[in-house]
């Protein structure tokens, strides 16, 4: 069985007049140690996705249909409480920008111990100790210093790791990351990167890995789930899906990568821009920038169907796939 | 034509017709207006002409107070024998026309000196806004009472009273400019960084078109929401400046001078002297600050923020 | 280093602010009032004036006399009020005392009812008491404060007769400051009018806290500390209040001020005998010297509390950048 389960998960933003549907009957599942790419462009639902596996929608929103189940537990049937000491404690999260997810008005130290104290018995020496033998397991400089700094002190690479400290902290089971490395700058990006995975290997820590960036995820992860516009577009192994995309959303992606691309011609491009979640068409989101759209892409919505090691939700796929 | 219908098919008018709170005060706020406005045509007798009050007919209280009450007063008289119906309908004119000129002043000072600190920048800029960072810090309250004052001690009782509105307008114009002039300034730089600026600039529309044509009109808003509180303030502020002695004389008497002035009699019963005047003021107050509320909520400008 | 900077500056500042109410307190002296005739009276010879005028200095330029009046002026001598015949500082330090307790009543149940009470309304902004105090809030802005003055002491003094409606009451000497917080009586006279000083700021300041504050709940921060699993109470009180406070702390130092301004308008409702009563009978007697005085104790304040706030400011909050201004 499965670490992490996703069910059909559904979510809504009512909004005065009008609800909005950010994600449609959304499923995919994490193994234990495993590491999963979630692709898609901003507004595709990634981040809602991630958030609502810890029940920490954004006000309006709320999960209207669906399971999360993790560890065998369902999510919906927690108390806050117990809701509470998974947050942090078995699935850890990590966000986009270090400069603002950290406190600015309290100290490393005490975002870190706080975070140990509570899930833990612990006392403050002993908390103390664990998270300075974690700012030195992110290669942060002289630790005990950083540990007294206000974020402030700290470059944005140095907060990001400590950020990445801090999900370590109490050995989760599931890491969430958010874009971890998208706010920072270009030079720093890798080697973040890098030292993620390298600390989720080594404890054995299942990624979520969440990206608008297919070149990264594709050297990360072992298995990629596609999302267009709040629904699934293709889900598979990395290398497959790479190698032979089924869904031609996916496909233009895979063109667009850099490395796809012989030098000195044009980078690729997918035309049109995906549609806000308050104007979607009818039928497949994709179709207007999809070049095997025909009538009964415009009125009806593909459903998610296993073709091989994929699940593509295309009536084309396998004519993308032989293309 | 073709604005106007714009206009009125707006998001701003959906919330307007949605909002009932909203409906009421500007309702209201349109009533106080041109009741005050039209004083000399509706009041029933003129407060500012002895002859036509007669120190027999002090303190009469209101028509539904039975027993003494005279049918002429509908609201009673006061302390003169004045007739409080017209006096408050005179006093709510002398108090919005003292509002809504000081709050003229304080647009008018506060995005000229906005406008040119930071379009010139350098050290003007950084006088204008180390006056307006002091000026902020002391309160403004204290200052028009301290420059009344000093006018009125300077000056004699009977020569302030007779430009008094004068005095007031300018204490409480000058008093409040900074707000705008700092919204004002925080929106010509975020504009001027702007491209479109740089490309009016570059074929050679002069400097002052571009802040006319461009700047002002986005300063708008955060304006219309400013000035609503600032009247509510303007109208506080007189009416405080009133209640002390150092605003409107007795003869010719704002809401915050009748109030004072009906004080004293609260203690022997005559109660309506001071509380009538009162209602109309915290209902006038009250009904520009809810509909302030609103149009911050609705416009929801970026407000300077310290 | 930086600190010695900063302070350095913020007291230049403060200087600059000091020269410039002396020099406005100076202009007064200069043009309001005759001294001459508060001396002798009018009926002294035109050349026995103007021998006295040469003696008392008169007649000296502009700037001598400026120093003259700074150099009294930092040696605490602001003259003598024509009306007390006593020094007008040591008229308005008398008072000063009075005042600080009103402002000190107020200050008392604005802190201990706007910090609870806005937090609640922001961490619950769609409960029915939320709903009731934002209407309350905005009705309470709408009240001058005499009016509200005038309406405690009429319903509470005069119809009810359950509190005084004037005065200070009994007060005990406490070292060299006569203080009513220490007795009965002393404690009934101050809760109406502090209660009336506060109105005015109570519904603002819970205003400005619970829109502080939630805008601070929706930060990544506060996302972040949810997602590490921390108790409801720590996120709340330890992570979202303490960033709530910190702006707010600025903002009531300028308020101080406007209190001050505000205890002119309860001192004379309640005829609490403050500097602000005083200062009004000042104005009406046209006792220069207490007029002036009374401006150079208020700007002191002013300036004072301006400094101290902000230097507390840039102590407690971590990320303030000392050289120069705010972010």
């Amino acid at each position: 069985m499965a670490l992490l389960e996703i069910k059909n998960l559904e979510v809504q933003f009512p909004l005065g007049r009008k609800t909005l549907q950010a994600i449609h009957g959304l499923s995919f599942d994490l193994d234990k140690g495993e590491r999963l790419g979630i692709v898609g462009e901003s507004g595709a639902g990634k981040s809602v996705a991630a958030f609502s596996i810890l029940k920490l929608i954004a006000r309006p929103g709320r999960i209207s249909g669906g399971e999360v189940i993790f560890d065998g537990q369902d999510l919906a049937l927690l108390s806050q409480e117990e809701m509470r000491h998974i947050r942090g404690n078995r699935i850890s999260m990590i966000f986009q920008d270090p400069m603002m997810t950290l406190n600015p008005v309290l100290t490393v130290g005490t975002q870190m111990t706080e975070c140990l104290k509570a899930h833990r018995d612990i006392s403050d020496s002993d908390a103390k100790r664990i998270a300075i033998d974690k700012l030195a397991e992110v290669k942060i400089p002289s630790p005990q210093e950083r540990f007294g700094n206000y974020p402030h002190q700290l470059s944005g690479g140095m907060r990001q790791r400590v950020v990445i400290a801090i999900a370590l902290l109490t050995d989760p089971a599931v890491i969430i990351a958010d874009e971890p490395t998208t706010a920072l700058d270009v030079t720093i990006q890798a080697e973040i990167m890098g030292l993620m995975l390298d600390l989720c290997r080594d404890h054995g820590v299942a990624l979520m890995l969440i990206t608008h960036d297919l070149a990264v995820v594709s050297q990360v992860t072992q298995k990629i789930c596609v999302l267009y516009a709040g629904r699934l577009a293709e889900q598979g192994p990395t290398r497959t899906l790479i190698a032979a995309p089924k869904h031609p959303y996916t496909r233009g992606l895979v063109k667009a990568l850099p490395q796809q691309n012989v030098p000195g011609t044009r980078l690729y491009q997918i035309p049109g821009s995906m549609p806000t979640l308050d104007d979607v068409p009818p039928g497949c989101a994709f179709n207007p920038r999809c070049s095997f759209a025909d009538d009964r892409c415009r009125r009806e919505v593909p459903e998610p169907r296993q073709i091989g090691t994929h699940l593509v939700a295309c009536h084309h796929a396998e004519t993308v796939a032989a293309a | 034509m073709n604005k106007i219908r714009l206009f009125l098919g707006s998001d701003f008018i959906y919330r307007f017709r949605q909002d009932r709170a909203a409906q009421g005060s500007f309702t209201l706020f349109v009533l106080f207006v041109l009741f005050a406005f039209a004083a000399p045509l509706i009041s029933p007798f003129d407060p500012y002409d002895r002859l036509q009050i007669d120190l027999m007919d002090s303190e009469l209280p209101p028509l539904w107070q039975g027993e003494n009450a005279d049918a002429r007063f509908l609201l009673g008289t006061d302390a003169q024998g004045r007739d409080m119906l017209s006096t408050i309908l005179y006093g709510t004119r002398i108090s919005l026309i003292i509002g809504f000129c000081a709050v003229g002043l304080q647009i008018f000072l506060g995005v000229s000196i906005g406008l040119i600190s930071g379009y010139v920048g350098g050290r003007i800029d950084s006088f204008f806004m180390r006056l307006a960072d002091i000026q902020l810090s002391l309160s403004t309250l204290m200052i028009a009472i301290i420059a009344s004052a000093v006018f009125k001690a300077s000056f004699g009782s009977e020569i302030y009273g007779d430009m008094a509105i004068l005095v007031l307008v300018l204490v409480i114009g000058i008093a409040e400019w900074p707000q705008y002039a700092r919204t004002v300034r925080a929106s010509v730089l975020a504009e001027r960084s702007k491209e479109y600026v740089d490309a009016a600039r570059v074929i050679g529309l002069p400097r002052w078109r571009i802040m006319f044509r461009h700047v002002l009109p986005n300063t708008l808003s955060p304006i219309l929401v400013i000035s609503t509180v600032q009247i509510a303030n303007a109208i506080i502020s007189e009416a405080a400046l009133s209640f002390l002695g150092l605003g409107m004389p007795v003869n010719k008497p704002s809401l915050g001078s009748l109030i004072s002035s009906g004080f004293e009699f609260i203690f022997s019963g005559s109660w309506w002297i001071t509380v009538i005047p009162s209602l109309v003021l915290v209902v006038l107050i009250l009904s520009i600050n809810l509909l302030g509320d609103w149009l911050r909520d609705v416009l929801n400008p970026r407000l300077y923020k310290d | 280093m930086e600190y010695i900077q900063f302070a350095v500056r913020r007291l230049l500042q403060a200087t600059v602010v000091m020269f410039v109410i002396s020099l406005i307190g100076f202009s007064i002296q200069d043009n309001l009032g005759d001294p001459l005739r508060e001396l002798v009276g009018q009926s002294v010879s035109e050349e026995v004036r103007n021998e006295l005028r040469q003696e008392m200095g008169l007649n000296d330029p502009f700037f001598v006399q400026y120093r003259r009046f700074v150099v009294n002026a930092v040696q605490f001598d602001l003259g003598n009020s024509y009306f007390f015949k006593k020094p007008a500082l040591q008229v308005i330090g008398d008072k000063f005392q009075a005042t600080m307790e009103l402002v000190i009543g107020a200050t008392l149940i604005i802190v201990l009812i706007s910090v609870p009470v806005g937090v609640y309304c922001a961490i619950r902004p769609r409960s029915l008491i939320t709903r009731v105090v934002m209407t309350l809030s905005i009705v309470g802005i709408s009240v001058p404060v005499f009016l509200t003055a005038i309406f405690l002491i009429y319903i509470f003094s005069v119809e009810l007769g359950w509190m005084p409606s004037f005065g200070r009451g009994e007060t005990v000497q406490v070292g060299g400051w006569s203080t009513g917080f220490l007795t009965a009586d002393g404690l009934a006279h101050l809760v109406l009018p502090s209660i009336s000083l506060a109105s005015i700021m109570l519904p603002l300041f819970i205003r400005l806290i619970r829109a502080e504050m939630m805008e601070v709940l929706e930060t990544d921060y506060i996302r972040y500390a949810w997602a590490k699993g921390l108790s409801t109470n720590r996120v709340w009180f330890l992570h979202a209040l303490k960033n709530t406070l910190l702006p707010v702390i600025t903002v009531g130092g300028v308020q101080f001020g406007t209190m001050i301004a505000y205890t002119i308008l309860t001192e004379t409702v309640f005829q609490w005998p403050g500097m602000g009563f005083i200062f009004l009978e000042a104005v009406n007697r046209v006792d220069t010297p207490l007029i002036i005085a009374y401006i150079i104790v208020v700007g002191l304040i002013f300036v004072v509390t301006n400094t101290v706030v902000d230097v507390v400011y840039s102590l407690v909050n971590p990320t303030v950048r000392l050289v120069g201004q705010r972010q």
